[in-house]
């Protein structure tokens, strides 16, 4: 009996500790993404596909309030201005839900958009779908696509937020020259602190 | 004049106002509360002052820092905040929360080389946190904001797991 009683405990134990295990949901490097069709600061709609000459896209989950994307909005404003000539624009797309995140209100994305002058579209995903189907979860978060959409770099810009002056290692820009002289991409993936997508509240 | 002099010098050593200090560590210190001999459960959470889902999850730390005392377990707040904002941020912030849990500012530049010392599991999202005892055989990784009964259970849970 009491041999019963603890097996069962520990099978309890175990089923409730497998529960715990994640399992990472959205793109990896590979999958091809979706194209989706959401609301510009200048109110109008955009999808990838109407983006004319492009030759990828990089899409940049951000939004306004977070630090660690505001200590970013120069260097993707450059990343931009550098690589949209050469067929590789910035869609930058804010996931955050307004009730819990006031500041990233569709009128808080066209303030920004307009004191900063961003270059890029700042498009907003107000149902959260495409942040959610491609995985993202944390601001800002790094999805590189080639012409067809296939995902050929997820992760961060560079390896300091804080301080750009200080950036070793440029992990997105070494992943676009490296898609844009059709050479493998060394660092497919990698990682950033930042601020946790504020996902709408279901109830 | 002896007496008052000893109630004076008890008062400083007890007094609760002198504020902790906000050690300065770097990624080898998760490594080594991570491979602890000791019988200890440690609490890390990664957070950032100006952290909203952060805040809101701090009394349960701070809770589980009271209701645990004298049990083997050990909450450290992991400041993830910029290092220019932690003398004139960081350091007030938790002196005006007079938090009791210890604080520390994680003092490295390259996310990409530390987040899966943490966990692999971590996109490198805040509010994170890992409960840990290898002796236990414990690691549990949550990235999301976490209410008391949430992290009570997995504290308990932890502290339940025999030592090896």
């Amino acid at each position: 009996m009491k041999k019963t009683l603890v097996f069962l405990t520990l099978a309890v134990a175990l089923v409730a500790w497998s529960f715990t295990t994640p399992v990472h949901e959205g793109y990896h490097v590979g999958d091809t993404a979706r194209d989706f069709n959401l609301m510009n600061v200048d109110k109008k709609m955009y999808d990838l596909a109407g983006i004319p000459d492009a030759k990828g896209y990089i899409v940049i989950f951000t939004c306004n309030h977070c630090p660690y994307a505001v200590a970013y909005q120069d260097r993707i404003i450059a990343l931009h201005n550098k690589y949209a000539p050469m067929g590789y624009p910035v869609v930058a797309i804010n996931p955050n839900d307004k009730t819990a995140s006031p500041g990233d209100s569709f009128e808080g994305m066209q303030k920004r958009a307009r004191e900063k002058k961003f270059p890029f579209l700042y498009l907003y995903d107000e149902t959260q779908e495409i942040a959610k189907t491609y995985g993202a979860t944390r601001t800002p978060h790094v999805y590189l696509l080639d012409k067809s959409r296939v995902v050929r770099y997820i992760g961060a810009i560079d390896d300091n937020h804080e301080d750009a002056g200080a950036v070793q290692e440029r992990y997105l820009e070494s992943a676009i020259d490296a898609l844009s002289a059709g050479q493998e991409i060394t660092l497919k993936e990698t990682k950033a602190i930042g601020c946790t997508i504020k996902w709408r509240k279901t109830q | 004049m002896k007496k008052q002099l000893l109630w004076g010098l008890l008062l400083a050593v007890g007094c609760p106002l002198v504020a902790q200090e906000v050690a300065y560590v770097k990624s080898d210190q998760i490594t080594r509360w991570k491979n602890s001999d000791s019988d200890t459960l440690y609490v890390l959470n990664f957070w950032a002052s100006w952290c909203a889902p952060c805040i809101a999850e701090l009394p349960a730390f701070e809770r589980i820092t009271r209701e645990y005392a004298g049990k083997p377990v050990k909450v450290i707040l992991v400041s993830t905040d910029f290092r220019r904002d932690v003398e004139k941020k960081v350091k007030p912030f938790v002196r005006r929360k007079k938090l009791k849990s210890r604080v520390v500012f994680l003092d490295e530049t390259t996310p990409n080389k530390w987040i899966d010392l943490v966990s692999p599991e971590w996109t490198g999202a805040i509010p994170a946190t890992l409960i840990v005892c290898r002796r236990r055989g414990v690691e549990r990784f949550f990235e999301k904001q976490l209410d008391f009964e949430a992290l009570e259970n997995a504290v308990a849970a932890g502290l339940n797991a025999p030592l090896r």
